[in-house]
């Protein structure tokens, strides 16, 4: 039975590429790529509940929500979100020095996603420390000097989820991207192998994604 | 049919884009638009989760299939939002004796 489609198996199986369920190569790309997809969908609804828990309080106390966020650091959110889509470039063309067989431009690229990662995180540690200064932290500590103290809470409660939730997608990325980097160093990818790369890079530009609605939502609105 | 390769090239037009649409989008939000600035803030989160979407993450160069399973995923969520939002919504519409 297996005779008859040999021929282009047994050629990538020469490099140990396929396994044994594919027909070649491709279908194997893309059944990963599915199952990637599958996994964003589920990661889609898990940030889904909390932007709806945010929408639905949002439309219950407007005022307390428009206050909370004035307090947040518009200047370092921002810097945050570039920081965020530059190392979305970088990871796009990762992928592409996977596809074309530049292993010393991959490797880089992976390296220079990771740093931009980092700053990013560094740069929420600050915020998150003049939250804790500032006694925004939702707990025995939380005050806040203004009306409607309870809602306000309910914001950073809603914050801190939202935005702690987001940081613990990227620490699971920067792993993955460290994983990558070591395997790269060992020339394991390639014009004909560099699935990996390119499904990480999904995860990576999916939570890209959910940062581009978290800012506008959690820093912007009690801007005017 | 073997993957797409976009060209370098094309990433950084997006990125481009993504970074202006990121300072259109603080600028205007130190403007007093009323309601309009929730619309305005998410329809560029939306244009630039698009682009990310369609170019970062290949979408405009996938299968059907793949295409399919991100249009069910919204699906969903419309579902999950949109009902949610009819009972809160409409909460206030109709007066209950007693309340």
């Amino acid at each position: 039975m297996a005779e008859a489609g040999h021929a282009a198996p047994l050629a990538d199986e020469k490099h140990g590429l396929v396994s044994h369920q594919f027909e070649d190569v491709e279908q194997q790309r893309s059944a990963a790529a599915l199952g990637m997809w599958a996994f964003l969908v589920t990661e889609v609804l898990f940030f889904g509940g909390l932007f709806l828990a945010y929408t639905v309080y949002r439309r219950l106390y407007p005022e307390a929500f428009a206050a909370g966020s004035h307090h947040l650091d518009v200047t370092l959110g921002s810097v945050n979100t570039l920081v965020l889509i530059g190392s979305s470039l970088t990871m796009a063309l990762s992928v592409h020095a996977a596809q074309t067989g530049d292993n010393k431009a991959l490797v880089r690229l992976l390296l220079a996603t990771m740093l931009l990662g980092a700053v990013f995180l560094g740069i929420k540690v600050v915020e998150y420390a003049e939250k804790f200064r500032d006694h925004l932290v939702p707990g025995v500590h939380f005050h806040w000097h203004g009306p409607d103290e309870g809602h306000v809470r309910l914001f950073y409660g809603l914050y801190f989820m939202m935005t702690g939730m987001h940081a613990v997608h990227m620490i699971i990325g920067e792993g993955l991207l460290g994983w990558l980097v070591i395997q790269g160093r060992r020339g394991r990818f390639g014009p004909h192998y560099n699935t990996p790369v390119d499904l990480i890079g999904l995860y990576w530009h999916f939570v890209d994604i959910v940062w581009i609605f978290l800012f506008p939502l959690l820093y912007l609105l009690g801007r005017h | 049919m073997a993957a797409h390769v976009t060209p370098p090239s094309t990433y950084y037009k997006i990125f481009a884009t993504l970074v202006a649409l990121t300072i259109v989008t603080v600028i205007v939000a130190f403007f007093d638009l009323g309601r309009l600035n929730t619309v305005v803030a998410l329809g560029i989160a939306v244009f630039k989760a698009s682009l990310v979407l369609l170019y970062f993450m290949h979408l405009r160069h996938s299968e059907r299939l793949t295409a399919l399973v991100i249009g069910a995923s919204f699906f969903w969520l419309a579902i999950l939002m949109v009902h949610t939002l009819m009972d809160y919504v409409s909460r206030q519409w109709i007066p209950v004796p007693g309340k």
